[in-house]
């Protein structure tokens, strides 16, 4: 009989403390450890769920999930018009695609890259993690894998909705799968430029709303002053000035990138876009910048292990 | 090395010579010490070097000089291997807040490498062992000190390791909380079978749970033995006697009578009792059945009254007292079977000023 029946509680008396801790035997563990690689894997998955929210509370799952459906609804809409209007041609480029969005990307690496790794900073979890089998690079390699992952599925799922839609609108196969693969690769060197820049932003400071803010602030400021040199370069006629600018801010520096070797139009004032030899420029810049916030990374947790 | 008299013995952390330099402090000086399965207390004011001998311990961070095992293992070469059988429970807080402590726990089991189903079920195991049920599921930032304590304790011993360390596991519990504490870090070597390295700066706490206890001071080991040699050995009684008008100070007239009877004792301090009547209190080493008749006989014929007459097991606290004038005396040897020499007893007595005895005495106290 359970004892709540038997002895029903008497007023006044103080209840058995619940936090008793009965013995009921303890199991050792000979099954597999799968060690350090497997942790790798699981802390990439990890992240990677994170930067959704999944597996966290219902709370930090809004803000990604509202700012993927803006990411993908505009795809959605100009499918929806390309198939009722049966236009042979889809109205925007893939390539164009990431950089006519480019504020919800930049709200999206300003919202995730700290609830990555300031969180970990700022509740001292790191140093757990580097009591486990994983070292340094370990952490950083599926803290960057996972961030970049996430904004691929960001960028690219608006893509695939583009390509699918194309392809239920019946036009032209080749043109259109080369068209997606264009923007599948521009979207990859975003994903991993914006990953890099974000994380190290975000890593520099355990406050979450410090790492907002400075990401927000490191994405669009340099934006900003460059569209604005820019366009009074492009009044004073000033063309090769236009196409070198576009190295100081990352959004551009990736519309440099596929202007001179995906195809894609330029946005830059006048249409002024790098040529080969300025956007393989472009290119080293933008890989140096993602080695560069590896390294970086590495360097800032040197020093955060316990 | 003189140790194979016992048979099972089997070290599971064993340093030599171990020192760890910064630019402008040593934060362990040739420490060599070898610590055996069972529950081992490291003891240490704060700075005394325990923090960083566990991140060398779990090969995070580099020795200056000298080497050091785990579980047979080098720190230096066999980081990763070591981590994945050691579990390490941090002295900071490291919880993050908005998840559940299934949900963390069942993390830092796969971050040990334990499979998706094994990690399941061994959080639910784990958890239900430090004794956290329906709450496990709620987001760790609503817990109190003492779930957060054993959440921190579920994720050290998570991947059944063979070994965990434990950093000052008490630190910031109230008494009752503490108590639960020690007595689950004791049930973790008697009923799981693992060793424990359990850090603190309260010696009181210790003498209680663990086998052995090893003291380091300034980087430097001050003394390694088993907790039975320092409060068995050494055992003692406590004598309280009245005064009486031939005898104005009876405890003094006993004390002489004693000593005259060629037994060794001294008062105690009040500090080692803690009572107010300690000042009136008689500590006598215990040779053998016969002092018990040698006292009775002395405050018989010095006709007083006998107010009480206990047998005290000697603090750890006590022991250690008489180290800090000759701390280095014992390095080359810490295991040393000999206990405490009763001639250091009044040596130290009177001089005990610095904060970590204030420590000792705030810990021992209520182990009375």
């Amino acid at each position: 009989m359970p004892p709540e029946t038997r002895t029903p509680a008497a007023p006044g008396r103080p209840q058995p403390a619940q936090d008793v801790i009965h013995n009921i035997g303890y199991r050792t563990y000979d099954g597999p450890r799968l060690g350090r690689a497997y942790a790798r894997r699981s802390l990439y998955s990890q992240s990677l769920r994170g930067a959704y929210g999944l597996g966290r509370s219902a709370k930090s799952k809004v803000l990604p999930m509202i700012l993927f459906g803006v990411m993908c609804l505009p795809a959605a809409i100009v499918v929806a018009v390309a198939v009722s209007t049966k236009l042979n041609k889809l109205p925007v480029d893939y390539t164009r695609y990431a950089l006519w969005l480019q504020l919800v990307i930049g709200l999206y690496v300003a919202a995730q890259a700290p609830q990555s790794v300031s969180r970990d900073l700022r509740f001292k979890t790191v140093p757990l993690y580097f009591s486990r089998p994983i070292e340094r690079v370990d952490y950083v390699v599926a803290k960057f894998a996972a961030m970049a992952s996430a904004l691929f599925v960001l960028t690219a799922t608006p893509l695939l909705i583009l390509y699918v839609g194309a392809l239920l609108a019946k036009m032209d196969f080749s043109e259109q799968t080369e068209g997606f693969a264009q923007g599948l690769v521009s979207v990859t060197l975003l994903s991993l430029l914006f990953a890099g820049i974000g994380l190290v932003v975000a890593a520099l400071t355990p406050r979450r709303g410090f790492g907002v803010a400075a990401v927000i602030a490191v994405l669009t400021i340099p934006y900003g002053a460059v569209s604005t040199i820019q366009n009074i370069a492009l009044h004073s006629d000033n063309t090769t000035a236009i196409e070198w600018l576009g190295l100081f801010s990352p959004i551009t520096l990736i519309d440099g990138v596929q202007t001179a070797f995906l195809s894609a139009t330029t946005s830059f004032p006048g249409g002024h876009g790098p040529g080969a030899a300025t956007g393989a420029v472009y290119l080293l810049v933008a890989l140096a910048l993602i080695a560069g916030s590896y390294g970086l990374l590495m360097r800032r947790y040197r020093k955060a292990g316990l | 090395m003189a140790h194979a008299t016992t048979v099972d013995y089997v070290t599971v952390i064993a340093t030599e010579s171990l020192s760890k330099r910064f630019p402008r402090v040593t934060a362990l000086d040739r420490l060599s010490v070898d610590i055996t399965p069972g529950v081992t207390g490291l003891v240490g004011a704060n700075g005394a070097g325990k923090s960083t001998l566990i991140k060398i311990l779990l090969g995070l961070s580099p020795a200056t000089e000298g080497r050091a095992e785990v579980l047979g293992l080098d720190v230096a070469t066999r980081g990763a291997e070591i981590r994945e059988r050691v579990g390490y429970m941090p002295e900071h807080d490291c919880l993050p807040p908005d998840v559940s402590a299934t949900e963390f726990v069942v993390h830092m089991a796969r971050m040990s490498g334990l499979p998706p189903t094994a990690a399941r079920e061994r959080t639910a195991d784990t958890l239900r062992h430090v004794g956290l049920y329906e709450e496990r599921y709620r987001p760790m930032g609503g817990y109190s000190t003492g779930m957060k304590q054993r959440v921190k304790l579920a994720q050290a011993l998570v991947h059944d390791p063979q070994l965990v360390l434990l950093d000052e596991p008490t630190n910031g519990l109230d008494p009752v909380g503490r108590d639960e504490m020690l007595g689950l870090i004791r049930r973790v070597h008697t009923d799981f079978g693992i060793s424990v390295l359990v850090t603190s700066h309260l010696l009181g706490e210790l003498e209680r749970t663990c086998d052995h206890v090893v003291v380091i001071d300034g980087g430097k080991l001050l003394r390694s033995s088993s907790t039975d040699e320092f409060t068995q050995v050494t055992g003692s009684l406590a004598v309280e006697v009245t005064d009486s008008d031939s005898h104005p100070d009876g405890t003094a007239a006993l004390l002489a009578a004693l000593t005259g009877a060629g037994l060794v004792s001294r008062p105690a301090g009040r500090a080692a009792d803690g009572s107010p009547a300690s000042g009136h209190v008689l500590l006598v080493d215990l040779v053998d059945e016969g002092t018990y008749d040698v006292v009775r006989d002395a405050v018989a014929d010095l006709g007083l009254g006998l107010v009480r007459m206990e047998q005290r097991r000697h603090r750890i606290a006590e022991v250690f007292r008489d180290d800090d004038g000759r701390g280095d005396g014992h390095d080359a040897d810490g295991r040393g079977g000999e206990p405490a020499p009763q001639t250091a007893w009044g040596a130290g007595w009177s001089k005990t000023p610095g904060p970590r005895h204030e420590q000792q005495n705030g810990g021992t106290s209520d182990a009375a």
